[in-house]
C-alpha cells in the first residue's frame, strides 16, 4: 500500500511501487485532468505540484513520495476555476486543443508562487512545456495578466 | 444490443455529458434524471437546432474540435441565423452511425483542408435560417397572426402590432411540427451580430480544471487497457512473441496479437500492459523496407531533379527556350524532409465488441472513416458498429485519413468480447507509426532579362506523392494533384500569384516507402517555402527590392498582393529595423485563402537565431471570429516555425530513427516570436484559416535570415545549418 496526499485527501493505494504519479493519478484514482504526452520528462503535459513545485509526473515513481507530501493536480488548483491563472486563462481566451493546458497551468501557478511577477525570461525559463497548437503568446500574455492580480501568490 | 453496450454507453456518457453540457443525442440515459426530461421534451427543429423547453439552444456540431475554434465558429454561424440568445447555445456531436442511418443528413464529417466553415457554412446557416423560420411560424400561429409581422431577436419573438411575445423555448415544440421552409434567405454578413463577432469559445472554461474528457481519457466500466507494439519497419510483420514470459506480470490479462502487424498486451491498468509489453520479446519479419534510409531517399529524389519524365502542374510559353536566351540564369535545389504531426494527445481509442456490435470512442478527424475502419475490422455491417466522438488533443492531419490506431482497438477488443479495452499508443509508438509530411526536394532555375525581370521559371518538385498512398481515386492519370497546391493556375485552393510568360512546374513522383499523411498546411508549406525563397534568390541576383519585385510579378493577382503591401507596411519594410534586425517576407494562396508574412530576425555572431516579430495578414473572405483567426495565425506560425527551427524525421534501416521528444524537438515558449495579425476579409468568399499562415511562415523567416547573414538556407531543419558569420 502506498500513501498519497492528493488534493487534500489521503489515499491508500495498492499500486507498483515504481509506477509513475502520472498513472496512478489517472488510473488509480481517476483524475484524468493530468496528462500523457512523452513518459519521459520532455512536454510537461503531466505536471502536478508536489509541496508547491511543478512537478513532471510521468518521471516520478510513486515510491519516490512520502504520504506527507502534498500533491495537487488540476482538479485541486481551485474548486471553482477562481486561481489567478484559471482566470487570465479564461479572460485570454488561452486554450487551442487544450490537451497541453492542464500543465500549462499548473507550470504557471508554480512560476508565480515563486516568480511573482516574472519577466519574458523568467517566463521562458519556468514555462518548458509543449503547445503543439501555439497558444505560447497567450499564455505569455496570460501569466503577466495573472501577475497583476492580488492573489496572484497564492498557491 | 447486450446489457454490457447499454452500461457502458450510460457510464461514459455522465462523464461526457457533464463535461460537455450535452449528450448525445439519440441514446437514453434513465438513471440521468435531468437530462433524460430534457431530451424528451426538447423539440428538434432540424439536424442543427434542437431547443429545449428551458430556453437552451443545443446546436449540432458536424466537424469536429481540435483546437482550431470550428465548435465555436460553426455555432455562432447557426446562432447567428437561429437569432437565439448566444447565452443559451450549448453544443453536441452528431454520430457517424446516426449521420449514416438519416442519410447522412449532416454532410460530411470530415474536419481537415481548413475546409470546417468554409465548406458547411451555406447549409448549417440555413439549418439555423429554417429552424427561426419555423419557430416565428409557430407563433405566429398561435397568435393567429402573419409570420411576417413578427420579429425575433435573441430567442424572443415578438408581434409588434398586439405587444404579444414569446420566446424559442415555449413555441419549439409546435414549431418541430411545421414543414421546413424551401425558400431560405440568409442575412447579409454584414448585418451580422453574433458571427463575425470575437466571442469567448464555447469549450475554455472545462479545459482549464481537468473536465474536459478527451478519448484517452474515456472510461467504461469493466474496462482493461491495451498497450500495443508494431513492427518497427514500414511493412514488417509480426513474427513470433513469448506471451509466457509476462503473463504472470502483475495485472496482465492476456498477450494477444494484432493480425500479422503487431501485438498487445492487455492489462488492468495502462501502464502495467506497457510495462509488460516493455519486457515481452518479439521478433520480427521485417521485410522488404528494412533496408532503407533517409540518405537513399535523397538521392532517389536528387535524380528526380534532373528526370526527362515528369507530371506538369501548371505551363506556360517555353521555359527552356527563356532560360536559354537569358541575361542571367539563377538555380538552386531546395529540400524539406519528412516531419511528424506530434499531436500532444498520442494516438487512442476504446472499443467495446460483443459479437455482434462494435462501438469505438475516440478522437477522430473524419469519424465516418473511423466508422468505416471499425466495421471492416470487426467484420460487422456498418449499422452495427458506432463510433463517439470526443474533442481532439490535436488533429494537425494525423486523425483524418488513417484510422490505424481504431483498427487496432477493434482487434485486440475482439479478444476480449464483452469487455472494453481503452489502447493507448506511448509516444514512441506515435513516433514511428506516423503519417509523415512527405519528404520533397525542389530544383529552380529564373530566367532573368537584362533589365532583371523575370521571363521564365522551372520548378521541379520531386518527391512523395499523399495521394498515392492515402487517396489514389485522387490520382489524375498517375498524377497527383495535390502536389501542386499554391502553385496552380486557378482554382479556390490555391493559385500561383505571380504572372512569369515563360513557366513549368512539374513533378518527378519518387515514393520512398514511409506512410505519407496530409500535415497541417500539406503540400503547400514546401511550395510556398521553395517558391518564396527562390523569389527573393531573384531579386537579389536582379539587384531589386525584395517587395518591388514581387509586387509587379502580382499585378495581375491584387488578393495575393492586398496581403503582402499589408505585411510590408505594417512591418515596416524599406524602413531602418532595430540595430541587427533584418525582415524577410513571404506571400501565398492556399486552402481558399490569401496570406503574407513579415519576419523580423537577428542572428548572433554565434549564429544564435532569435525570431523577434512576425506580422502576418489573411484575407480568408468572410470572419466568423477574428479572435479565433488570431488564435490560428499565431498556431500556424508555432507549427511552421516548429517544423523550419527544428522538425525532421528520418529513416535507418527502415525504422524511423526519432522516438521522443528528445530526439523530435519542437519549438518552445523562448522560440515564439510576437505576432502581429492583420486579419483584413474582403468577403465575396469563404477561405480557411487553421492552415494557410504556416505556408509563408518560414520563407518569411529564411528570406529575413538571408538578409541578416547572406547565407540562403535551403534545407531544413534550421537547427542543422551553420549562422555563424564567416
Ligand atoms: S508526459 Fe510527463 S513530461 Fe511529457
Ligand atoms: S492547446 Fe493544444 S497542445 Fe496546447
Amino acid at each position: 500500500m502506498t500513501r498519497l496526499t492528493v488534493n487534500g485527501t489521503e489515499h491508500d493505494i495498492d499500486v507498483d511501487g515504481d509506477t509513475p504519479l502520472l498513472w496512478v493519478v489517472r488510473e488509480q484514482l481517476g483524475l484524468t485532468g493530468t496528462k500523457f504526452g512523452c513518459g519521459i520528462g520532455q512536454c510537461g503535459a503531466c505536471t502536478v505540484h508536489v509541496d508547491g513545485a511543478a512537478v513532471r509526473s510521468c518521471a516520478l515513481p510513486v515510491s519516490a513520495i512520502e504520504a506527507e507530501q502534498k500533491i495537487v493536480t488540476i482538479e485541486g488548483l481551485s474548486p471553482d476555476l477562481s486561481h489567478p491563472i484559471q482566470k487570465a486563462w479564461l479572460a485570454l481566451d488561452v486554450p487551442q486543443c487544450g490537451y497541453c493546458q492542464s500543465g500549462q497551468i499548473m507550470a504557471a501557478a508554480a512560476l508565480l508562487r515563486e516568480t511573482p511577477k516574472p519577466t519574458d525570461e523568467d517566463i521562458n525559463a519556468g514555462m518548458q512545456n509543449i503547445c503543439r497548437c501555439g497558444t505560447y503568446n497567450r499564455i505569455r500574455a496570460a501569466i503577466k495578466l495573472a501577475a497583476e492580480s492580488p492573489q496572484a501568490q497564492r498557491g | 444490443m447486450t446489457t454490457t453496450i447499454e452500461t457502458s454507453r450510460r457510464r461514459f456518457l455522465v462523464g461526457s455529458a457533464l463535461a460537455a453540457g450535452g449528450f448525445a443525442l439519440g441514446f437514453h440515459v434513465p438513471f440521468l434524471a435531468g437530462a433524460e426530461a430534457a431530451a424528451e421534451t426538447a423539440a428538434e427543429l432540424n439536424a442543427w437546432v434542437v431547443i429545449r423547453p428551458d430556453e437552451t439552444v443545443v446546436i449540432r456540431i458536424a466537424r469536429v474540435e481540435m483546437g482550431q475554434g470550428t465548435l465555436t465558429g460553426l455555432a455562432q454561424l447557426v446562432a447567428e441565423e437561429l437569432d437565439c440568445d448566444w447565452s443559451k447555445v450549448t453544443t453536441e456531436y452528431p454520430t457517424p452511425g446516426q449521420n449514416v442511418a438519416r442519410n447522412r443528413v449532416w454532410g460530411n464529417f470530415q474536419t481537415a483542408g481548413s475546409r470546417g466553415i468554409r465548406d458547411s457554412q451555406d447549409y448549417v446557416r440555413k439549418g439555423g435560417a429554417a429552424a427561426r423560420m419555423m419557430l416565428v411560424q409557430a407563433a405566429a400561429d398561435e397568435w393567429g397572426v402573419a409570420a411576417s409581422e413578427c420579429t425575433a431577436a435573441g430567442g424572443v419573438i415578438t408581434h409588434a402590432a398586439s405587444s404579444r411575445s414569446t420566446t424559442y423555448g415555449k413555441v419549439a415544440a409546435a414549431a418541430a411540427k411545421l414543414e421546413p421552409p424551401k425558400d431560405i434567405p440568409l442575412k447579409d454578413p454584414k448585418d451580422w451580430k453574433i458571427a463575425g463577432q470575437p466571442l469567448p469559445r464555447l469549450d475554455t472554461a472545462e479545459k482549464l480544471d481537468g473536465r474536459q474528457v478527451y478519448s484517452i481519457d474515456v472510461k467504461l466500466p469493466g474496462m482493461l487497457n491495451a498497450a500495443v507494439r508494431a513492427c518497427p519497419v514500414f511493412g514488417g510483420k509480426l513474427k513470433s512473441f513469448d506471451a509466457a514470459s509476462v503473463e504472470g506480470m502483475p495485472g496482465v490479462r492476456k498477450v494477444v496479437a494484432v493480425d500479422d502487424t503487431g501485438v498487445a498486451v492487455i492489462a488492468d491498468t495502462w501502464w502495467r500492459a506497457k510495462t509488460a509489453l516493455d519486457a515481452l520479446p518479439v521478433e520480427w519479419d521485417l521485410g522488404p523496407n528494412a533496408g532503407h534510409s533517409s540518405a537513399e531517399f535523397a538521392k532517389v529524389l536528387r535524380e528526380g531533379l534532373e528526370a526527362d519524365e515528369a507530371f506538369v502542374g501548371s505551363q506556360a510559353g517555353d521555359v527552356r527556350a527563356a532560360v536559354a536566351g537569358a541575361a542571367k540564369v539563377v538555380e538552386a535545389v531546395y529540400g524539406v524532409p519528412h516531419q511528424h504531426h506530434a499531436t500532444m494527445e498520442p494516438m487512442n481509442a476504446t472499443a467495446l465488441f460483443t459479437g455482434d456490435r462494435c462501438e469505438v470512442w475516440t478522437a477522430t478527424q473524419n469519424a465516418e472513416a473511423a466508422l468505416a475502419t471499425a466495421s471492416t475490422a470487426a467484420g460487422l455491417p456498418i449499422p452495427q458498429c458506432e463510433v463517439h466522438r470526443l474533442h481532439l488533443g490535436g488533429g494537425f492531419g494525423r486523425r483524418s485519413t488513417s484510422h490505424d490506431f481504431v483498427r487496432q482497438a477493434v482487434l485486440i477488443a475482439k479478444q476480449t468480447p464483452g469487455t472494453p479495452v481503452k489502447l493507448i499508443w506511448s509516444r514512441e509508438e506515435d513516433m514511428l507509426h506516423g503519417r509523415y509530411h512527405p519528404v520533397t526536394m525542389c530544383k529552380l532555375t529564373g530566367a532573368l532579362d537584362a533589365q532583371g525581370n523575370v521571363v521564365g521559371l522551372h520548378m521541379r518538385i520531386s518527391g512523395q506523392s499523399i495521394l498515392v498512398s492515402v487517396n489514389p481515386q485522387g490520382l489524375q492519370n498517375g498524377r497527383d494533384p495535390a502536389t501542386f497546391q499554391g502553385l496552380n493556375p486557378s482554382g479556390a485552393e490555391g493559385v500561383f500569384g505571380y504572372t512569369i510568360p515563360n513557366l513549368l512546374i512539374d513533378h518527378a513522383m519518387r515514393n520512398p516507402p514511409v506512410p505519407p499523411g496530409f500535415w497541417r498546411g500539406v503540400n503547400n508549406n514546401q511550395n510556398a517555402l521553395y517558391l518564396e525563397s527562390f523569389v527573393d534568390e531573384m531579386a537579389h541576383a536582379a539587384g531589386h527590392d525584395a517587395l518591388e519585385f514581387r509586387r509587379r510579378m502580382l499585378v495581375n493577382h491584387p488578393k495575393h498582393l492586398a496581403v503582402l503591401d499589408a505585411v510590408a507596411e505594417a512591418g515596416g519594410w524599406g524602413k531602418p529595423a532595430a540595430e541587427g534586425v533584418f525582415r524577410g517576407l513571404a506571400q501565398h494562396m492556399g486552402f481558399g485563402s490569401y496570406v503574407a508574412a513579415c519576419a523580423e530576425v537577428s542572428v548572433s555572431r554565434e549564429g544564435k537565431l532569435k525570431i523577434h516579430r512576425i506580422v502576418a495578414a489573411t484575407d480568408c473572405g468572410h470572419v466568423v471570429n477574428p479572435q479565433q483567426v488570431r488564435a490560428q495565425i499565431e498556431g500556424s506560425f508555432a507549427y511552421g516555425l516548429s517544423a523550419a527551427l527544428f522538425g525532421e524525421i528520418t529513416v535507418k534501416d527502415g525504422k524511423v530513427e526519432q522516438e521522443n521528444f528528445d530526439s523530435y524537438p519542437v519549438m518552445l515558449m523562448e522560440d515564439m516570436p510576437a505576432v502581429e495579425s492583420i486579419v483584413m476579409p474582403s468577403g465575396e468568399f469563404w477561405g480557411g484559416v487553421g492552415e494557410p499562415t504556416i505556408f509563408v511562415a518560414a520563407p518569411a523567416v529564411l528570406n529575413a535570415i538571408f538578409a541578416a547573414t547572406g547565407k540562403r538556407i535551403r534545407t531544413l531543419p534550421l537547427s542543422k545549418a551553420n549562422l555563424r558569420s564567416a
